[in-house]
């Protein structure tokens, strides 16, 4: 009994165990890894993930996977850009015309699985496609610098903000991230229409029979899902001042990486916007010690994919029995 | 033809699974060359003698003989071996759908011949081509499987059985997803294959007409034992009822007696895609509960879905308290103030991996938020925990998992969660299925009470012996069809069973 208690313990808190580990390790093995600039270093770094990934959750949540979100993010990183280089919009109308791409991103998604009935994995890897695509061909090959001419060679004027530079600036970011975090943990946990998303999520033939609006809800999963990606493109757009060939693409693997190790987070079982954050944060030091340490980033693919593995075999190896 | 000699004969077979005694010292005999009758009710054991027939269950004790030599059945391969082939009702399991039907008619050859690495596609085509004129059918060999009929896949899994020179053949209720010409079809193939090819059959069919036009000997079970074997002509179809039934009655439930108001709900001519819901009427009163009796496959979960929106309806109308009303989603269904007991509990009734409190407000989770759409937690708590007090269910508290309470306890949260919305119109489809006795009587208990609240209450079941319990009216339905309405109380068990049996006034 006693035994069993500390094993469930472990469990439950096995990521924050894991993040403490490697904290202890790394603060060992490097001088300086405790500073309080590496600290907001590695939380800056983990701030786009974060947001991409508590998106994702959302979808896995209805029992959804979003496999759009790199593209998406990539989408609304040309969208901004282009607003503010090639047109001289101001911020606001630059923002909101990236979020509108991105929810007309997550109307496709939805009519395709809900529709239309292809299975989550299949619509969403089609439209990371199609997005991927889009993108590419508006920016006229993936990349809009300021003072880059437009595709038809009208010379532009536009620059980017300095609002909007700022938001990607080390306080800003890390507060966003955070406010995205527990706003989604509020949304999930303590609203109805959280309620709702996990019990479709749960079991959707229940669900649909107890009245709830599948489809809506499934929607609404994929739009949160889109939405946040789309926020996850608009900070990198801030980040690098510029629109860049498949900017977004790198963030898939950490965010899915992210999301399922967050799933067993305070024996929630289930995905949870606190455990994705905690998941990232796992992630986020790992990456960061790691490249301190001096192993090449060409290598960090191997153990962030083996980190991926282990979330998802302690996901669905648990499933099972 | 041969010496009638040949024959299997199965002894004193018992099985047990986990909790049940699934058969006891069962007899058997099939003989090549009949056409066997094998009936019961739903559990009586027949599905399992038979599978132990054809190697689906090894942990049988007791004997078989083959033409009067012992062998033993361990697996499907071995009862292939030996010439003992099973034609399930779920044909969809054992074809493959990519494949073609001449593909699916060789595959036992395919998979067994282990010197076979490269097909022979001539062959293959033309030996099919040979056991489906032999059955005189016309099936093209080329078409995939999933392009075909239901009545051809039969037709397949039968000639798949044929051309491996099979000489024993189960046929488990091959008429229940068949038109009446389909049926008529598979009866002239069934007694060439008797007659002609001198093969031994068993024919499982829930309709009793159905046996008296095909089969010469009826072997019937109740409760996992053989109750009586008989040569077809000699036994009534009455009496074959009363054996199926037995006189062991459950009479621990007295039904009260309730006053009922005027028409809450009522079908009109409803017809859905299925098939199974054809020109359906009835209406339930205030304060009744109606039972809807019949066999598996009759009609009845098909017609509680079109019901609810779950299937859309093709024809007909649905009035609630005097107002037609369209229930295009199951979401509509609820709002018009309506609730299902779904027969799949786990599958569709229930969140397993949820806490009690959750599954008991998800269809009604209004009362317990805020403006914002934020839950009050305590609030929903402390009604939860009424909610298990009223319904009896037994559990520390409302936060346990639903996995982890027992098939009664389950359902009584399964029903709960509509006595906490305002349903005028409760559906309840098979809801004592997998329930123990006890669970059982207080769950007929919290129906009994919902109808004395006012609300009108369906009962779908096929425990006959039910439904006279609990019920005030009963509709009795065959084959997608209401058949008859009976009053329970003027009824008795052999009535329903001749209705729900296909059994016509004139008959009788």
């Amino acid at each position: 009994m006693q035994n069993n208690k500390a094993i469930n313990f472990t469990k439950d808190w096995a990521i924050v165990i894991a993040v403490i580990l490697l904290i202890l390790i790394f603060t060992i093995a490097i001088p300086n890894f405790m500073q309080t600039s590496n600290i907001l270093n590695i939380l800056r770094s983990i701030s786009i993930v974060t947001i991409i990934a508590v998106g994702l959750t959302v979808s896995l949540s209805a029992n959804g996977f979003d496999l759009s979100i790199g593209s998406t993010a990539t989408l609304a990183n040309s969208v901004v850009v282009s607003m503010f280089v090639w047109y001289s919009m101001p911020t606001g109308v630059s923002i909101l015309a990236a979020l509108v791409a991105v929810v007309c991103v997550a109307l496709f998604n939805a009519f395709l699985i809900v529709k239309v009935k292809i299975p989550d994995l299949f619509a969403t890897l089609a439209t990371m496609f199609i997005i991927e695509g889009l993108a590419m061909t508006y920016t006229g090959g993936g990349s809009i610098s300021v003072g880059m001419p437009r595709l038809d060679g009208t010379p532009t004027e536009g620059t980017i903000s300095a609002f909007f530079l700022t938001l990607s600036k080390t306080p800003w970011i890390i507060l966003i991230m955070l406010v995205i975090v527990l706003l989604v943990h509020l949304f999930l946990t303590y609203t109805k229409h959280g309620r709702f998303i996990y019990a479709v999520g749960g079991n959707e033939e229940a669900a649909k029979l107890s009245g709830i609006p599948v489809n809506r809800y499934k929607t609404i999963a994929y739009i949160f899902s889109a939405v946040l990606a789309g926020i996850g493109g608009l900070l990198l757009a801030s980040q690098i001042g510029s629109a860049q060939i498949n900017a977004g693409a790198g963030y898939l693997m950490p965010a899915v990486a992210a999301a399922f190790i967050g799933q067993s987070f305070a024996g929630h079982g289930k995905p949870n916007a606190i455990g994705t954050l905690f998941g990232a944060t796992l992630v986020g030091v790992l990456e960061n010690g790691l490249v301190m340490l001096s192993v090449p980033y060409y290598s960090l693919n191997i153990i962030k994919g083996l980190v991926l593995a282990l979330a998802l075999a302690s996901t669905y190896y648990s499933r099972k029995k | 033809m041969d010496i009638p000699k040949k024959k299997i004969e199965m002894q004193n077979i018992t099985i047990e699974f986990p909790g049940v005694k699934a058969l006891n010292d069962v007899d058997f005999e099939l003989q090549l060359g009949k056409i066997q009758a094998l009936i019961g009710a739903n559990g009586a054991g027949k599905s399992t003698l038979m599978k132990i027939l054809s190697g689906a269950y090894s942990h049988y004790s007791g004997s078989i003989f083959i033409n009067g030599e012992p062998v033993k059945i361990t697996d499907t391969k071995t009862a292939k071996k030996l010439g003992i082939d099973i034609v399930y009702q779920e044909v969809d399991t054992v074809l493959v759908p990519y494949l073609s039907v001449a593909e699916n008619i060789m595959l036992d050859h395919l998979i067994f011949d282990k010197k076979l690495h490269f097909i022979n596609w001539k062959t293959i085509r033309q030996e099919a081509k040979a056991v489906l004129e032999r059955l005189g059918v016309q099936i093209d060999v080329d078409k995939k499987v999933s392009d075909i009929s239901l009545a051809d896949k039969q037709m397949v899994l039968i000639a798949r059985a044929i051309v491996h020179e099979r000489n024993y053949l189960i046929l488990d209720e091959p008429t229940a997803p068949l038109s009446l010409t389909e049926t008529e079809k598979l009866f002239d193939i069934v007694r060439d294959l008797a007659k002609n090819h001198n093969k031994g059959i068993v024919f499982i069919s829930h309709r009793l007409p159905e046996l008296y036009q095909i089969c010469e000997k009826i072997t019937i079970m109740k409760d996992g034992k053989v109750v009586k074997e008989s040569d077809i002509n000699e036994i009534e179809q009455q009496q074959v009822i009363e054996f199926m039934l037995g006189k062991s009655y459950d009479t621990a439930h007295q039904k009260k007696n309730t006053s009922v108001g005027e028409i809450i709900f009522e079908a009109k001519n409803l017809v859905d895609s299925s098939g199974l819901v054809n020109d359906v009427s009835f209406f339930v009163r205030k304060g009744e509960i109606i039972g809807l009796a019949g066999l598996v496959g009759a009609g009845k979960t098909e017609l509680s879905k079109a019901i609810f929106g779950v299937s859309p309806l093709l024809n007909g109308e649905i009035i609630l308290e005097n107002r037609s009303i369209k229930n295009k989603t199951p979401h509509h269904a609820v709002r018009n103030g309506m609730g299902l007991i779904p027969e799949e509990r786990r599958k569709e009734g229930i969140f397993v991996e949820e806490p009690i409190y959750k599954n008991l407000t998800i269809a009604n989770i209004s009362p317990f938020v805020n403006v914002l759409r934020f839950i009050k937690r305590k609030k929903e708590k402390v009604a939860s925990r009424e909610m298990i007090k009223q319904i009896g269910a037994k559990t520390p508290n409302e936060l346990q998992k639903v996995a982890n309470l027992s098939g009664g306890n389950q359902q009584k949260i399964a029903i709960g969660k509509w006595l906490m919305t305002d349903a005028k119109v409760l559906i309840f489809d098979e809801p004592t299925k997998g329930v123990d006795v006890g669970a059982k009587g207080e769950i007929f208990h919290l129906i009994e009470d919902l109808a004395a609240n006012g609300k009108g209450i369906i009962y779908a079941t096929n425990e006959i012996n039910e439904i006279l319990l609990i019920t005030d009216r009963i509709y009795v339905m065959y084959d997608g069809e209401i058949v008859k309405e009976l009053e329970t109380k003027q009824t008795s068990e052999e009535e329903i069973m001749f209705y729900a049996t296909g059994g016509v006034e004139s008959a009788k």
